[in-house]
């Protein structure tokens, strides 16, 4: 199929892989941030075809499983109410809160509908003049603009009847906190593509400079993701430390400046906690003060919700790249995608769910 | 930045989801949570030798005669589609599932449960394609049941039909005669209907209309039998769950491993196109008139060459094969050429499907 087959051709695969072997002579860490990334390693078996001295490990790039647990639990709640559509992507149908999820508050009555675009989400505001239409807006920065849009839109339409429940956070800023921890092992970065794809590779370069590690532009398909490591791997074994871009048929290294500007009209960076990392300085995006009354948080509150989390579940070293998910006790046992301990076996993307469904058991 | 580590890493993780005390969605998906369900339930329950064979026909001897006794229900949205519409669904779903084990399917049920309020027009239209889908087929629906429900009660139509069929063939075809060095062979593309229906439902549209396959596939059966005798040990059509649920099941009651090679499975560019955007597997989505085939190896080349002069068989292929090893498990050898484990899903791909 076109824009796909080319880049899962097995005969290229192999040269890239044999040239990858012989540019190893030591052992190298590399993460890769992005979930997506994580799953089409595991999916095509990327790991097993590479020099055993190379170690990939997972990274944070997983919106759902990084979504904290109360703002989950407060998505609950709210999709509970009378006269409310709770509109969100599919994956975080069945991430559990800490009582249940919200594939669960649906079966109780409660009116949650999947879509796949959250203009969709406004288009049902414009339908539903007598209901409250809540959009889930989860992810990175790929997906930042598109709900930005929504709003954007929602506001330029007078609709009172729509608000976002963000939860945005920020690659960069993680990848920053990854390296800083006294527990990093990771000696280069797979960045995530689509992640460029909107903002460019700039604020790159200060990290690949402050912690000499190098950060290679990566896309998704096999080829991708195999020149990706290539080139991380020619970097370390050179003492180099830049930043490279070979997704550039994706990703211009300036990024999309519609999307960047359309952000700053309607977001602004705060702090924001990582489930299983914790709170990350300036590592978010919020609703700027124009757009409080889009802000779901302002409207229904967050409540004062605090929850305990059970100790067995390690997604936080997981996350983090410090365990690998077939290091977990309860990984496969206790927790499988039926009955998931954490969100990295619940979201499609997770690490763990990657593990479970092609791999490692 | 070090302040977030200072107290350590804190592992957030919730409490587990393992007990529903309600119906989900996901006990419909054909996956993981529906055949607990149909375990810890309706097994437990209604216990006996014919149903704990888990096929998706009853196999009866009655009084020397053999008969395939089957049933489905439709509750497919929407009702009309590319390629189909509920009322062939209903048909060509029940007589494949006679089909599966071997029988020549005869006679069908049709029960309908209509909403309040639900066009005539539309009901006429659905009735005339089940006759034409039965004609086609040979079958003919003898009885039937009519009941309608408050507006919102129901949604406009769902449709049960149930079958039955002679079994002519003197030897068992089903998941317990698959034998460790057999063929896996697949009738043709997959995850054909599944997209249509997807497509439809989410207003996507792709370069080209991505059909449903639906089809009554006891003709395909028939020739294989011909070709191949015993030598055909298992039949199922891979509806929900898709291809990786059927496989799961058949490695986990015949006790083998299944190994397959991904370059092999057949996958149109549009649905594989369709697939790609929406983040599924072609291996879990639903097929209606696709059949998986268990052949022993030394008829495998003549059972294909038959199902191909077929036209619902001519893009059949042989895509793996079944080894002692991995006991329950599917795997497969990816086109990079490492190997990943094929799984059935835990709960919900796509919503109501049939």
């Amino acid at each position: 199929m076109k824009y796909l087959d080319e880049y899962r051709n097995p005969g290229i695969a192999r040269r890239i892989v044999d040239e990858i072997h012989q540019v190893t002579t030591k052992p190298w860490v590399i993460m890769e941030i992005c979930g997506g990334q994580t799953h089409s390693i595991i999916k095509n078996g990327i790991d097993q075809i590479l020099p055993k001295k190379i170690e990939l490990v997972h990274g944070p790039g997983c919106p759902v499983c990084v979504t904290p647990l109360e703002k989950i639990d407060r998505a609950l709640e709210i999709a509970a109410q009378e006269d409310i559509i709770f509109t969100s992507f599919g994956d975080m149908l069945r991430v559990p809160g800490s009582q249940k999820d919200l594939f669960m508050v649906k079966s109780e009555g409660a009116d949650v509908r999947i879509v796949y675009s959250p203009l969709d989400a406004v288009k049902i505001a414009r339908e539903n003049p007598d209901k409250k239409i809540i959009f889930f807006a989860v992810g990175f920065e790929t997906t930042a603009p598109i709900n930005a849009m929504a709003a954007f839109q929602a506001k330029r339409e007078g609709l009172k009847n729509f608000s976002l429940l963000v939860s945005h956070v920020l690659v960069p800023p993680a990848m920053k906190a990854l390296l800083s921890s006294p527990q990093n092992r990771v000696q280069g970065y797979l960045a995530a593509g689509h992640v460029c794809t909107i903002m460019g590779i700039e604020e790159y370069k200060p990290i690949a400079k402050e912690f000499d590690v190098p950060i290679v532009v990566t896309g998704f398909e096999p080829l991708d993701i195999l020149e990706g490591i290539l080139q991380v791997v020619k970097q370390l074994e050179n003492g180099k430390a830049e930043v490279l871009n070979p997704y550039s048929r994706v990703a211009r290294n300036e990024g999309n400046k519609a999307a960047q500007e359309l952000l700053k009209k309607v977001f602004k960076i705060s702090d924001r906690k990582w489930r299983g990392i914790g709170e990350i300085p300036m590592s978010g995006f919020e609703l700027i003060d124009d757009y409080a009354e889009y802000d779901a948080e302002k409207i229904f509150g967050m409540g004062n919700i605090e929850v305990d989390e059970p100790q067995e579940c390690i997604s936080g070293l997981i996350l983090q790249g410090i365990k690998k998910p077939n290091e977990c006790a309860a990984f496969g046992k206790s927790c499988t995608p039926q009955s998931p301990l954490g969100a990295t076996m619940v979201s499609s993307e997770g690490a763990c769910s990657a593990y479970y469904s092609y791999a490692k058991r | 930045m070090e302040k977030i580590f200072q107290d350590g890493i804190t592992a957030s993780c919730p409490l587990p989801i393992t007990e529903h005390s309600t119906v989900q969605l996901g006990h419909g998906s054909g996956g993981k949570m529906m055949n607990d369900l149909i375990s810890r339930l309706f097994l437990w329950a209604f216990d006996n030798p014919v149903l704990n064979q888990m096929d998706d026909h009853a196999a009866l001897d009655i009084s020397g005669t053999k008969l395939a006794f089957s049933t489905d229900s439709f509750v497919v949205d929407p009702l009309f589609f590319p390629g189909g519409d509920i009322g062939d669904l209903a048909v060509n779903g029940t007589i494949n599932d006679i089909a599966m084990s071997g029988a020549k399917p005869l006679f069908l049920s049709a029960g309908f449960i209509l909403e309040e309020g639900f066009s005539l027009t539309d009901l006429k239209r659905i009735v005339v394609s089940m006759q034409r889908a039965a004609k086609e087929a040979g079958v003919v629906i003898v009885t039937g049941d009519t009941k309608v429900v408050d507006k919102g009660k129901g949604d406009k139509v769902f449709i049960n039909t149930a079958g039955i069929g002679l079994i002519e063939h003197n030897f068992s075809i089903s998941a317990q005669a698959i034998q460790p060095g057999d063929a896996v062979i697949l009738s043709g593309t997959l995850a054909d209907h599944g997209i249509a229906i997807l497509s439809q439902r989410e207003g996507l549209s792709f370069e080209t209309t991505v059909k449903s396959d639906t089809a009554a596939l006891h003709s395909l059966v028939s020739e294989m039998l011909s070709a191949g005798g015993t030598a055909v040990h298992a039949l199922r059509d891979p509806t929900r769950g898709g291809l990786a649920a059927t496989l799961n099941e058949f490695a986990a009651s015949a006790g083998v491993g299944i190994r397959l090679d991904e370059q092999r499975i057949p996958v149109t560019p549009a649905v594989a196109g369709a697939c790609e955007m929406l983040g599924i597997d072609p291996l879990h989505v639903a097929n209606e008139g696709k059949l998986v085939a268990i052949v022993a190896r030394e008829k495998a080349e003549s059972v294909l060459k038959a199902m191909r002069q077929n036209p619902l068989g001519q893009h059949s292929v042989i895509i793996g094969d079944v080894i002692t090893d991995s006991p329950g498990m599917v795997s497969m050898q990816t086109k990079l050429g490492a190997w990943r484990i094929v799984d059935m899903l835990v709960g919900e791909q796509l919503p109501r499907i049939c």
